[in-house]
């Protein structure tokens, strides 16, 4: 740890502190949105265990970044969004890009690098998109999505609805210059975009504390005069009632908005690995302890506390996801491979005759 | 209200109130047009090349902004995204530099690496804005580096007519595209012309002028300085045909082929630097498609020297080509 850092976040980066080992609270949802943020969250990890699992069976090359541990953050989050917001990713984003409710077939297609992936296999792990979900792309320079999400606020407000805009990125974007620009834009122009900042702690090998002096990144946005909440990242039902609380006042008042979420990724920086994180050496413990963190168990938990489900019906939702899965899959690994003319005719747009 | 058009300016078209023009066409027949950039409330930034726009057009559609030129390149780019067509103004490319992720990394490959959709119709306006000692950070040319990068339409016009034709077509085009204006042209003047929608796709080199001794190649300010020598020449003696390159990326060649096919002589005119310049490209793809023995002299580029730009005035006097050292390194090479 830097001489220089201070942890502003106490207890919400402390793995053992039992405040955040807690169940889920529950208030304000109804049990079957309780199971959709469930299924969601699910969805994300399975998938991610399969992308995992080829990658180590050799049957995808490119890239992958997984955010098994931080599902609670884009369930969450995409919850409180609605058709017509625009979302944006990062090199992080196979669980952005679900939760927006795009296919899964198509983004296990694009890992593959197949033709029906969702970036027509031009993208592979980093580069997805749904533009009927209205997630727009996300790309893996860190920060660079963050001032065209920006401009997609713009464009929402000059549109004149309440459409806004959602900027997903981690902690190490917030040390990009164009992450301050952004900042500073979108609040002296007021634009309907949501910032979203899922604290993970690291970037890709480097502990915060020895990246900035305050681990909580939050306080970029009050300098700048936007609106923000720090919240657990690993309980989707706060993400997603900090959410709709911002998201509400981004609509009605056309102003920035930015969410911190705390939380922890399970695997290293890329690829499948729990205690290698490019390179280094992850402790075990720490990640032991984050595990007890598990925002699929936190709110499973809550959900069979309150007798909104059983055990057997729970088991029965991780069942039903893994079969979803795998026969994606199945099919994935059985779909085209792009046309080798798509590397020329994708540079530019089709021409008219 | 409505501004003069440039028509009725000197009773001709004039190259910087002729991007005024195209701004004003665009603003005044597509609602999804808007400009965005430093300066463009108060625009001494751009010589005449944006004046009263704002008031004209309102600064809803024409926004000054903060000074951060990567945010609001990759603003532009979001708005793209999501229908409209945007057009960011650099006043200088050397600031423009600040926001080259946006450009290269984001703009230029969004449809690759996405497959497709969405489009980002996007124009980057990037002004080169030489000479006055302004040193080494006010008065780069460095469309070499961006017409390196597939994906991205790299756009130099030359004439006035082009300044506003090919701003449009830049605007209405649905690939990215970087339009460089050189403020050395905005006074340069032509007979009035009617706006003409091109399709920038379709666009290609045109002839400024026929000859048949040497073939002398420029863009944007090189073209002028071209055509200024081939008159020059043509008291020599020496018959030069002057080719204008207009759109630099994607590149096309195959007319300035088959003029140095007839005169065996090439001389490519550019305002940026030798290696791995513009010059050395060109001259490397003709070459590439004519045999030996098509050549009566071997090739010569006219480039600043490879170093910075000087402040001082002796320094700066000898930097950039102008119609005496091209002479002189002209007659040096092929005789006249």
């Amino acid at each position: 740890m830097s001489e220089r850092h201070i942890s502003e976040l106490g207890d919400l980066t402390d793995p053992d502190a039992p405040a955040y080992l807690r169940p889920c609270g529950l208030a304000g949802y109804a049990p079957e949105q309780l199971k959709r943020f469930l299924r969601t969250m699910l969805l994300i990890r399975t998938a991610e265990e399969q992308i995992a699992e080829w990658v180590e069976q050799k049957h995808v090359h490119c890239p992958c970044h997984l955010s098994i541990g931080q599902e609670a953050v884009a369930a969450g989050v995409a919850f409180a969004l609605r058709s017509g917001d625009r979302l944006f990713g990062n090199h992080r984003s196979h669980a952005h890009y679900l939760a927006a409710g795009g296919e899964l077939y198509g983004l296990l297609a694009e890992v593959l690098g197949r033709a029906d992936g969702c970036s027509h296999g031009m993208g592979g792990s980093m580069h997805l998109r749904s533009v009927a979900c209205g997630f727009l792309g996300s790309v893996p320079i860190v920060a660079g999505t963050i001032p065209v999400a920006v401009g997609a606020a713009l464009a929402a407000k000059m549109d004149g609805g309440a459409d806004i805009a959602v900027a997903f990125f981690g902690d190490g974007a917030c040390e990009e210059g164009v992450f301050h620009e952004s900042l500073n834009l979108a609040s002296i122009y007021a634009l309907p975009v949501l910032f979203v900042c899922e604290n993970n702690q690291y970037s890709s090998h480097l502990d915060i504390a020895l990246r900035q002096p305050s681990d909580r990144l939050a306080r970029y946005a009050e300098a700048h005069r936007v609106r923000a909440t720090v919240v657990d990242g690993n309980d989707v039902t706060a993400v997603a009632r900090a959410t709709a609380d911002l998201v509400d006042a981004a609509r009605i008042r056309s102003e920035p908005m930015f969410l911190e979420a705390i939380t922890y990724r399970w695997r290293g920086h890329v690829g499948p690995k729990e205690d290698l994180d490019v390179g280094l050496r992850r402790s075990m413990a720490h990640l032991a302890a984050w595990k007890r963190r598990d925002p699929v168990l936190r709110l499973e938990q809550a959900l069979l506390a309150a007798a909104y489900a059983t055990a057997d019906e729970l088991a029965r939702l991780r069942a039903q996801v893994r079969t979803e899965v795998q026969e994606a899959a199945g099919r994935a690994l059985r779909a085209p491979w792009p046309a080798t003319s798509d590397l020329l005719d994708f540079v530019y747009a089709p021409q008219s005759e | 209200m409505h501004r003069s058009p440039s028509e009725r300016i000197g009773g001709g078209l004039c190259y910087g109130q002729a991007i005024r023009d195209g701004f004003a066409w665009l603003m005044s027949r597509h609602p999804e047009v808007f400009a965005i950039g430093q300066g463009l409330w108060s625009p001494w930034y751009v010589g005449n090349s944006m004046t009263d726009l704002d008031e004209e057009f309102g600064r809803h559609r024409v926004l000054d902004t903060p000074v951060s030129e990567a945010a609001c390149t990759g603003a532009a780019l979001g708005a793209a995204l999501c229908g409209y067509r945007p057009i960011v103004i650099h006043p200088r490319v050397d600031f423009m530099l600040l926001a080259v992720d946006q450009i290269v990394n984001q703009a230029a490959k969004w449809r690759h690496m996405l497959g497709g959709q969405p489009a980002p119709r996007l124009t980057i306006r990037g002004i080169v804005n030489r000479g006055g000692q302004q040193g080494a950070q006010h008065s780069q040319a460095l469309h070499a580096w961006f017409a390196h990068v597939p994906g991205l339409r790299v756009v130099m016009p030359a004439t006035p007519a082009d300044a506003r034709d090919l701003l449009i077509a830049s605007v209405l085009c649905d690939d990215p595209v970087l339009y460089i204006d050189d403020r050395w042209l905005y006074e340069e003047q032509q007979a009035a012309a009617a706006v003409r929608i091109l399709d920038l796709a379709k666009e290609r080199p045109v002839r400024m002028r026929a000859g048949s001794d040497l073939t002398l190649v420029g863009a944007s300010y090189s073209t002028a300085l071209a055509v200024r020598v081939a008159e020059q020449l043509a008291l020599r003696r020496l018959s030069c045909e002057v080719w204008d390159l207009r759109v630099i990326n994607p590149l096309h060649v195959e007319e300035i082929v088959a003029s140095v096919a007839c005169t065996g002589r090439l001389c490519v005119i550019d305002g940026g630097w030798r290696s791995c310049g513009l010059a050395g490209e060109v001259c490397a793809r003709v070459c590439e498609s004519l045999p030996p023995s098509a050549w009566r002299a071997p090739p010569l580029r006219i480039t600043l020297p490879d170093a910075p730009a000087p402040t001082s005035a002796v320094l700066e006097a000898g930097y950039y080509p102008d119609v005496e050292s091209i002479l002189a390194r002209v007659t040096a090479s092929f005789g006249a």
